[in-house]
């Protein structure tokens, strides 16, 4: 029976190994084209976790030469369905089909044998050693004697056929993430990939980046292979895709032609409701300033200079919106104003009050929250309760405490205020918080963050990798606290929020801002030039004051 | 047929699967060991009955095993706070030995003629300080400096136990002793108590003072805001650092409670049993208190009310590794006992967090 099965694979994806990848596959796809068959054909596919059906009788599959979008929020199954397709799980009922036959994927090396490739949204790559030793990992015909050449010389052909512009010889950790990612690719396009699966690829790429790697699908999906295209993010699957299908609580919603469909109906069948695009931004008048930074400059990790000489100001009332690639020095420059990492230089004013280099405690004394880029790493202890994390920061006040003993009564009372005020979905207010969803774990964060009427919030990504009803609610929130008269600093990778909610938008490029505009002078494609550090937009008069 | 394997997390560690882990790890040691006996030729069911009776089959027995149940009490409680933190601290050993000091100049040197009521928690409270001053060193230096404590613990040992050595051969070396290395004996004020006759060596109010310990770390870890600080600390330190948290504060505190409450048990030890300071190894006997009290905790999993219980349990395998030398095993055998369990305790941890899904199908 196994071997049966194994002799199958091996017969189906006998055409698509590596070396005869150029002509043999394009006749083999094209006939396959010409009959209207799926290249892969997955069919009622479940998968149980504990407590939860994350697939539920799926039906999915994938032509020949199409660009495939998979469509849902988090948690809608996206990725465990093709995390089975790549033989990192196995389906608990169902069958998977690929060029017709029947296969069983057991493993991701059976995958690859059936012309499966995926990139992960954390990439796989061993970051000391160059792209053709990345790519040559795991070959099993590497030669004995000097196997990198041929290696080389093959990178160089995929990335000139598909202009995946990257240096076989480069090492890893000495290229961007955009390159990162065409290393990736082109990893599983040499093991004879003719599925190429790519988790929330944009998540980490600049616009320009994102637009060349839609220009880098389409000249791969020409040749008759096919990509799966998981996002969240409609305009990205309205853009790249030829056909989406939405998953919602682990069900296929629909398949549908991208030309026929828009994004308030892809909205509505991913969320199961109307959501609103435009959220409304009541004009609210600026008041006193409450942080000023003035020339920062703070180092990274590794202790190179990060953020290198920073100022604005951001009033009451006023979102300041800080753009950029990750990796310019926002994650400092949060750290700085928080507390969390020392200034090499600079100072920062909380209400006209020097907090240069102050403990964290004392920041958060001056009413400052801070809503973390790293939420679990960072803004949770995911084994204690969710009324625990709820207090993480207040457990001291006289609220909460008297004479050094915790009031347990009185903590597990506003816990339960806070779960429902805002609407933290939890079996209960002792559940470990790590059992909870991504969305409600920001909640839960947001509920801690938010409920002590902060005079500074320093939202570091709020809504990254959220469905659109989570990113929806907290950004409802955020406007919420600024018409309250919080003063925000929002840092996102996310143009399209940056946008939408804040008043200015500075833009952050190798640890300086490009320039400070206006939210409503600004526009997208200038954002987009001055993320890559070419333009500056500065103006004098909006920092000097 | 062949089984299938298949490993997954647990959503929750229960307190019942944690318990029933304890257990098996602790049979496994047992079956593990058995297969040492055999080795030496003896039956293994016959040397666990001769631990099992020596330790709590008679009074006697059952008392000696309290006794030694005692400082692996005192000092397994402390290093569960400092575990919950993080803090791995390996110098229980040395903190106890500095906690005896404590204790012996005091009741020799300091206040010699004074009375029980006064001379007795002079020395608890010395010791608890001299204990913890012995473990704020390597918290200092693991707060500011970054210096590993295990390592920095460890190195402590050695010097509290050479500390001993010097004064017993040195300045404190008894004059009525017969040039013995051990210091003159304590004034009578300085004695601990015992239970009435026939109940053994049991210096009860150190066993009062473990109890009630126990309570009290129990309540200061879940729920006190120092406590909420050391959990948070412990599972994660981002956060604690993130929530304002004070990181040297901690370890400090972690650090000076642990190293305090070994002080601790080494005051019980010469005010208890010994009356004097003496040799290291005779104050706690290989493999040391201090060391065995690292597995007595992880067996109690940081639970200072569990801990009581694995205390007893260890307390119970010193008093019988002197039964099966009876019978012509190594006192060594003991020692096995001590690494097998440990072992599988924290082999066993892997069961707590992940259950093995067994699918008898073709």
């Amino acid at each position: 029976m196994l071997s049966a099965i194994t002799k199958k694979i091996k017969k189906i994806s006998k055409p698509f190994e590596k070396g005869h990848l150029a002509e043999e596959t394009r006749v083999c796809s094209n006939e396959k084209a010409k009959r209207g068959e799926a290249l892969v054909r997955m069919e009622g596919i479940v998968k149980r976790f504990p407590g939860v059906v994350a697939n539920d009788h799926i039906n999915f599959e994938v032509k020949p030469g199409e660009i495939h979008a998979l469509l849902g929020e988090n948690g809608a199954g996206k990725t465990t369905l093709m995390n089975i397709l790549y033989g990192i799980y196995r389906p608990d009922e169902g069958k998977i089909y690929v060029g017709g036959g029947k296969v069983e994927i057991k493993s991701p090396r059976d995958a690859i044998e059936a012309g499966m490739g995926m990139v992960h949204q954390h990439f796989m790559l061993v970051y000391p050693h160059t792209v053709a030793e990345n790519i040559a990992l795991g070959l099993s015909s590497s030669k004995f004697l000097f196997p990198l050449r041929e290696v080389e010389k093959e990178v160089a052909e995929l990335s000139e056929r598909y202009g995946l512009k990257v240096d076989p010889k480069a090492k890893i950790w000495q290229l961007s993430v955009g390159e990162q990612q065409r290393v990736e690719i082109i990893k599983a396009l040499y093991r004879g990939a003719q599925v190429l699966i790519l988790d929330e690829p944009t998540s980490v790429l600049t616009p320009r980046e994102i637009k060349d790697l839609f220009d880098i699908l389409r000249r791969i999906t020409k040749e008759g292979r096919a990509v799966i295209f998981i996002t969240h993010k409609l305009d990205e699957a309205l853009e790249i895709s030829d056909r989406i299908t939405v998953l919602r609580h682990g069900k296929v919603v629909a398949t549908v032609d991208t030309f026929k469909t828009n994004k308030g109906e892809l909205a509505r069948m991913m969320v199961g409701r109307e959501v609103l695009f435009r959220l409304e931004r009541k004009p609210v008048e600026r008041g006193k300033a409450v942080l000023e930074v003035k020339n920062l400059r703070a180092s990274s990790d590794r202790g190179l200079p990060a953020v290198r000489g920073i100022s604005f100001t951001l009033n009451e009332g006023e979102i300041l919106g800080i753009a950029g690639v990750a990796g310019n020095g926002q994650r400092e420059l949060v750290e700085v104003i928080t507390g969390l990492r020392k200034a090499t230089g600079g100072e920062v004013f909380i209400l006209g009050e020097d907090v240069t280099n102050c403990s964290p405690k004392k920041i958060i004394e001056k009413g400052v929250a801070h809503i973390p880029e790293e939420r679990i790493r960072m803004g949770l202890v995911p084994s204690m309760s969710v009324a625990e994390n709820l207090i993480l920061k207040d457990y001291c006040s006289p609220l909460f405490s008297e004479n050094l003993f915790l009031k347990h009564t009185l903590i597990d009372q506003v816990a339960e205020k806070r779960i429902s005020e805002y609407s933290i979905i939890t079996p209960s207010k002792k559940t470990p918080a790590k059992l909870l969803s991504g969305g409600n774990i920001q909640r839960l964060i947001l509920a801690r963050e938010l409920s002590e009427k902060p005079c500074l919030i320093v939202a570091a990504h709020p809504t990254y990798g959220l469905d659109v009803g989570a990113t929806e609610y907290i950004r409802t929130l955020l406007l919420k606290q600024r018409e309250m008269g919080a003063a925000i600093l929002l840092v996102s990778e996310d143009l399209e929020e940056i946008m939408s909610i804040s008043d200015r938008i500075a833009v952050m490029f190798q640890g300086e801002f490009m320039g400070i505009v206006p939210t409503k002078e600004a526009e997208i494609e200038e954002i987009g030039l001055m993320m890559a550090g070419t333009k500056r937009m500065m103006n004098p008069s909006e920092d000097s004051q | 047929m062949i089984p299938k394997l298949k490993i997954e997390k647990r959503p929750i560690v229960s307190s019942s699967v944690t318990l029933a882990v304890s257990i098996l790890s602790m049979l496994l040691a047992l079956i593990a060991v058995a297969f040492v006996f055999l080795g030496y030729g003896v039956d293994p069911t016959y040397a666990y009955q001769k631990i099992f009776i020596g330790s709590f089959g008679s009074l006697t027995g059952f008392s000696e095993t309290i006794v030694k149940a005692i400082p692996l009490m005192i000092c397994g409680i402390g290093l569960a706070v400092a575990f919950k933190a993080l803090v791995w601290n390996i110098g229980a050993e040395g903190q106890l030995l500095m906690g005896a000091i404590a204790a012996t100049g005091i009741a020799l040197y300091v206040i010699p003629e004074a009375s029980s009521v006064l001379l007795l928690p002079s020395m608890f409270i010395g010791g608890f300080l001299a204990g913890a001053v012995w473990g704020v060193i390597p918290g200092v230096l693991k707060a500011k400096l970054k210096a590993n404590e295990v390592i920095t613990t460890l190195m402590m040992n050695y010097i509290a136990s050479n500390l001993v050595e010097y004064l017993i051969y040195g300045p404190w070396k008894g004059a009525m002793e017969w040039g013995f290395p051990i210091t003159n004996e304590f004034p009578l004020s300085a004695w601990l108590p015992y239970l009435p006759i026939g109940m053994g060596r049991i210096h009860y109010p150190t066993l009062i003072l473990a109890l009630s310990l126990a309570v009290l770390t129990y309540v200061f870890i879940m729920r006190t805001t120092l406590g909420f600080e050391v959990r948070v600390m412990g599972e994660n330190p981002d956060a604690a650092k993130y929530a304002g948290m004070s990181y040297f504060k901690t370890v400090i505190l972690v650090m000076l409670i642990s190293g305090g409450l070994a002080g601790l048990a080494g005051v019980g030890e010469v005010a208890g049993i010994h009356h004097r300071l003496r040799y290291p190894k005779g104050i706690s006997p290989p493999p040391g208190y201090g060391y065995t009290a690292i597995i007595v905790t992880c067996l109690g999993r940081l639970n200072p009310l569990a801990i009581i219980l694995s205390s007893l349990l260890f307390g119970g395998l010193l008093v019988g590794g002197d039964a099966i030398q009876v019978i012509g095993l190594p006192f060594a055998a003991i020692g096995l006992f001590n690494g097998a369990i440990l072992f599988f305790v924290l082999g066993g941890e892997l069961l707590t967090r992940y259950k093995i899904i067994i699918r008898w199908r073709g």
